[in-house]
C-alpha cells in the first residue's frame, strides 16, 4: 500500500522531462484548495520560494553552480520587494555560512547554501554549527567535489558532514524540495532540535530543471511554522551569555552528548512535522523517511536516494510487465538514519542492492556511502539478506533505463543463490 | 612489578616550558643510563603558551618496559616521588588551564616525598604558603631567583642542572650524581654545568613538613555538572556587570566594580602583583584603561584599586603609571592574602605608608618582562652568583 500513501509529484512533475512530457499534461489526482497557485520552476527556485513563505530573516550568498540558481532567485525576490530579509554577498562559502551561523545565535531565521567544494571550504564553520545547536537550513546543491571543472551532481558533499549533527534530507523533485524546506525549518527550530539541516538537491536534474509546483498560501505556511525562539540560548544584552567559550576535555563529551541526545530526538520531532504538514496542506508523504514504491509484493528492491528515482521508477514499472516484481526504496532522511524502520522494511525482500551516486573509497567492501550505511543497519536482522553496493551515475553522468535493468538483474541473481560482487561500478566504460 | 618513579614539574606557562622539558628529559636520560625506562611529557591540556599560566611536565621511570607501561595507562600519576616547583610562588597553589579548581602544590607527594621549590625564601615563608598534607614530606629549597625566560630564548642559568643534582642526592634510586653528569656532558656538552650540579648535590639538604604545619585552608574546588545539567550550545551564562564600591570608613556609596568569575579566580596566576601608593595617585586612569584584565575596581573617591581576584601580575600598570614609585610590582611571595589596598589605606593611612614603603623596598627583581637586549645576559651572572652563595 506504501506507494498509495505518497504524494506523487515525481510522476507528476519529474525533474528533466517534466516540462516537456508530463508537466502541462498531469493529472490533478490531488484535488487542492483554490487558493493555491502553481508555478513552473526549478527545484532551486522551490527551495527560494520556501525561503520566502518562511519569512527568512538572513540569507547569504556565494556563487557556484548548481547552488548560485537558489541565490538568484531570491535576490530577484528581494529585489521585487516580494521578499524582506538581509541579504549578505560574503566573499566566500567560509564567511557566507559564518554570518548566518552568528545571524541565528541572535534570533534570525537562517538561509544558506552551497554545492560541491564550495560547501568543503565552508567546512570550518560547518563543523561548529551544530554544536553551537543552530538551527541553520541550507541548500546543498549536490555536485562532484571538483575534478577540475565537474559540476554534475554527486552526493559526497553534503555526506561529508554525515558525522557532525547535521541533519540531512535527499528530495527528488521541486514539489518536495519547496514542502522539505518548510518542514526543515520546523523541524531544525524546535527547541527539542536546535541543529541544522541540509537539503540535498541533485544538481542539474532537480535545481536546473522546471517543474510545476504548488505554491501554498501564507496563511498555510504561518499555521505550519511558528516564529524562531531561541530562547535561553538567545544572544542578546537581556540574556548575557557567552557562547563558545573554550571547552576542553572536561566538556567535550558532555557537549557531544548533549548533541546526540537532539538527534535521537530528531525522528519523532520530523514524524510530528510531517504529520502537521498533512493537516495543513493535505499533501502526504507516508513515511518520512523513506518513499517505498511497488514494494508490497517485490521480491527484489533497489535503494537510492535523490533523482535517479526517476528511471528507476520506470524501468520498474517496465520490468513489471515481463513479470519481474521489483520494487524501489528511496530514501528521504540520511540523518537521522531510520535504521531499524528500513531494516525492518529491507528485511521482507530476497535481495536488495543499493544505487550510491557517492563513492567512498577504501571503505567496507569499497561499497557507497549509502551502502555501507544500509549494511550497517541490517546487521541486527536475524535473516540475512543479500545486500549489492552499486556505484552509478557519478559526475552526473545519467542513470540510463538500461542501467538500472542490469543492477535489477544482478539483485536478483544473489536472491537465486548466485554470488555476486559486493560492489559493482556500473554505467562505467569498460 | 618492579619499582616505579614519578616526578613532576611544576611551571609557569611560556615563561619556563623550556626549562620543565630540559629537566624531565634529563632525569629520563640519566635513569636510561643506569637501565630504567622512561617517558618525558609536558600536560598537553596545561595550554603553556599563555604568559604565567600554571602548567605540568611530568618524567616517569621504572625499573622495567611493563611497570613503565602500567605508570604510563593513566593520564597523568596520581602520586609522585619528587614535586619540583622552579617558582616559589606556585607553593600558593596551582590553577591550571587543565583543571577546575586550586590545586596544593603538595596535592600528588608520596608519603615523605621531596618537594624541592627554587627560591631566595627560607623555609618558614614557604611552608606558610603551602597547603596543609595529610602526611609529612621533605622540603628542599634551592637557592635562586625564578629563572623566566620564553618560548623561543632559554635563559641558560643552570637551574636546571641544579635542581637535577638535588635529585641524585634526594633520590639516588631514581639516579646517581654519576649518570646524570654523564648525561649533562652528552647533551649540553658543558663542564662547567656538570660542576653546578655537583655542587648542588653536595649542598642539598631538606627540612620535614608536618600536618600540623602549612596554609590551613580548605583549596577551592569545582564540580562539574552532567551533560544533562549543562545548558545546550555550549553556551554559559555571562558574568554580571557590576556594582558600585563602598568606603570603609565613611560609608559613601560609589565607583565601580566589575562582577569577577566565581570559577576562575587569579589568585594563584600572579609571580608579582601592583602596590599602588593612593597618597600620590593622579587620578589619571592609564592603568585601569590599560590594564588587559580589567582588574581595577574604581573606589568612589576616583582612585584605582587593584583587584586581586582579577590581577594576573602582568606590571602593564607599572608599566603606564606616568608617577614615580605610584604603582610598584612586588613578588607574590611577600603577601599572605589578597586583600584590598585601597580599604587599608582608607582605614589607616599612615599604616599603610610604611607598609608601602617596607614591601616597596624589600621587592626583588622583576619576575618577567623583557625590558633590553641582552637583558638574559646580565641576569645569568647575577643567578649563578645566588649558586655560589649558597
Amino acid at each position: 500500500m506504501a506507494e498509495e500513501h505518497v504524494a506523487s509529484p515525481a510522476v507528476e512533475a519529474s525533474p528533466a522531462v517534466a516540462a516537456t512530457t508530463t508537466g502541462a499534461a498531469a493529472p490533478a489526482k490531488h484535488v487542492q484548495p483554490a487558493a493555491e497557485e502553481t508555478s513552473l520552476i526549478t527545484g532551486s527556485e522551490a527551495i527560494a520560494v520556501a525561503c520566502k513563505l518562511a519569512d527568512v530573516d538572513v540569507i547569504t550568498a556565494y556563487p557556484i553552480r548548481p547552488y548560485d540558481t537558489v541565490m538568484q532567485y531570491v535576490a530577484k525576490l528581494v529585489s521585487n520587494g516580494e521578499m524582506d530579509c538581509e541579504y549578505i554577498v560574503a566573499e566566500s562559502e567560509h564567511s557566507q555560512f559564518e554570518i548566518v551561523k552568528h545571524a541565528s545565535a541572535v534570533g534570525a531565521r537562517v538561509f544558506c547554501g552551497s554545492s560541491g567544494v564550495g560547501w568543503m571550504h565552508a567546512f570550518e564553520a560547518l563543523t561548529v554549527t551544530p554544536a553551537l545547536r543552530i538551527p541553520m537550513v541550507t541548500m546543498v546543491g549536490n555536485r562532484a567535489l571538483d575534478d577540475p571543472g565537474a559540476f554534475g551532481v554527486e552526493h559526497n558533499d553534503a555526506l561529508a558532514v554525515r558525522d557532525l549533527g547535521w541533519q540531512l534530507v535527499w528530495v527528488d523533485n521541486a514539489q518536495e524540495a519547496l514542502d522539505t524546506a518548510l518542514i526543515a525549518y520546523r523541524v531544525a527550530e524546535d527547541r527539542r532540535i536546535f541543529l541544522p539541516c541540509a537539503i540535498s538537491c541533485d544538481g542539474a536534474f532537480l535545481t536546473h530543471s522546471q517543474a510545476l509546483v504548488k505554491i501554498p498560501s501564507q496563511a498555510k505556511v504561518n499555521a505550519f511554522l511558528p516564529r524562531y525562539n531561541r530562547g535561553d540560548l538567545l544572544l542578546h544584552p537581556d540574556n548575557p551569555i557567552t557562547v563558545a567559550p573554550q571547552a576542553n576535555e572536561d566538556w567535550l563529551m558532555e557537549i557531544r552528548r548533549q548533541g546526540a541526545a537532539a538527534m535521537e530526538r530528531s525522528p519523532s520531532v520530523i514524524r510530528e512535522a510531517y504529520a502537521e504538514f498533512e493537516k495543513i496542506f493535505g499533501r502526504r508523504y507516508g513515511n518520512p523517511f523513506f518513499e517505498e514504491y511497488m514494494t508490497d509484493d517485490a521480491d527484489v528492491v533497489l535503494v537510492g536516494m535523490g533523482t535517479l528515482s526517476t528511471p528507476v521508477k520506470v524501468c520498474i514499472r517496465q520490468m513489471r510487465q515481463e513479470g519481474k516484481k521489483v520494487g524501489f526504496v528511496r530514501v528521504r532522511w540520511f540523518r537521522p538514519f531510520a535504521a531499524e524502520e528500513l531494516a525492518a522494511s529491507l528485511g521482507r525482500f530476497k535481495s536488495i542492492g543499493v544505487i550510491d551516486r557517492d563513492f567512498s573509497l577504501g571503505s567496507p567492501y569499497h561499497s557507497g556511502v549509502l551502502t555501507t550505511e544500509v549494511r550497517a543497519a541490517m546487521y541486527g536482522l536475524s535473516k540475512r539478506v543479500p545486500v549489492l553496493g552499486f556505484i552509478c551515475g557519478l559526475g552526473g553522468r545519467e542513470v540510463t533505463l538500461p542501467d538500472v535493468r542490469k543492477m535489477a538483474e544482478k539483485v536478483y541473481l544473489a536472491a537465486d543463490g548466485k554470488p555476486q560482487p559486493p560492489t559493482q561500478w556500473i554505467g562505467l566504460r569498460e | 612489578m618492579g619499582r616505579l618513579f614519578a616526578v613532576e614539574i611544576v611551571y609557569r606557562g611560556i615563561f619556563q616550558k623550556t626549562l620543565a622539558k630540559n629537566i624531565s628529559r634529563a632525569i629520563v636520560l640519566a635513569a636510561q643510563r643506569e637501565g630504567k625506562p622512561g617517558i618525558s611529557f609536558g600536560r598537553y591540556g596545561d595550554s603553556p603558551e599563555r604568559n604565567g599560566i600554571p602548567a605540568k611536565s611530568f618524567a616517569i621511570v621504572a625499573t622495567d618496559d611493563l611497570t613503565l607501561e602500567e605508570g604510563m595507562a593513566q593520564y597523568e600519576p596520581k602520586q609522585v616521588d619528587v614535586t619540583i616547583s622552579v617558582d616559589d610562588t606556585l607553593c600558593k597553589g596551582v590553577e591550571s588551564w587543565a583543571w577546575y579548581g586550586l590545586q596544593p602544590i603538595n596535592r600528588l607527594l608520596k608519603p615523605n616525598g621531596v618537594l624541592i621549590v627554587t627560591s631566595l625564601e627560607g623555609p618558614e615563608s614557604l611552608i606558610k604558603m603551602m597547603h596543609r598534607k595529610e602526611h609529612p614530606y621533605r622540603l628542599a629549597i634551592l637557592k635562586g631567583t625564578r629563572s623566566f625566560s620564553g618560548l623561543w630564548v632559554y635563559k641558560d642559568d643552570h637551574t636546571d642542572v641544579r635542581i637535577l643534582g638535588a635529585m641524585a642526592k634526594l633520590l639516588p634510586e631514581l639516579f646517581s650524581l654519576m649518570s646524570l653528569q654523564e648525561t649533562i656532558r652528552s647533551e649540553w656538552h658543558d663542564e662547567v654545568k656538570a660542576i653546578s650540579a655537583q655542587r648542588a648535590f653536595e649542598r642539598a639538604t631538606t627540612t620535614t613538613v608536618q600536618p600540623t604545619q602549612g596554609n590551613p585552608e580548605t583549596p577551592y574546588s569545582f564540580e562539574f555538572p552532567k551533560w544533562t545539567e549543562m545548558r545546550e550550545g555550549i553556551a554559559i551564562p555571562s558574568i554580571a556587570r557590576g556594582h558600585q564600591m563602598k568606603d570603609p570608613k565613611t560609608g559613601e556609596m560609589g565607583g565601580f566594580q566589575p562582577e569577577r568569575n566565581p570559577t576562575f579566580k587569579k589568585y594563584t596566576t600572579r609571580t608579582m602583583r601592583p602596590v599602588v601608593d593612593f597618597s600620590t595617585c593622579i587620578k589619571c586612569t592609564l592603568c585601569w584603561l590599560q590594564c588587559p584584565d580589567s582588574c581595577f575596581d574604581v573606589t568612589p573617591d576616583g582612585l584605582y584599586d587593584a583587584n586581586m581576584q582579577a590581577c594576573c601580575g602582568c606590571g602593564v600598570c607599572e608599566a603606564v603609571c606616568p608617577v614615580e614609585k605610584c604603582v610598584t610590582m612586588v613578588s607574590e611571595t611577600q603577601f599572605s592574602d589578597n586583600a584590598s589596598q585601597w580599604e587599608q589605606w582608607k582605614k589607616d593611612p599612615d599604616g599603610y605608608k610604611q607598609w608601602l614603603e617596607s614591601t616597596i623596598a624589600s621587592r626583588p627583581e622583576r619576575s618577567h618582562g623583557f625590558r633590553f637586549r641582552g637583558q638574559y645576559e646580565q641576569q645569568v651572572p647575577e643567578m649563578l652568583e645566588i649558586a655560589q652563595r649558597e
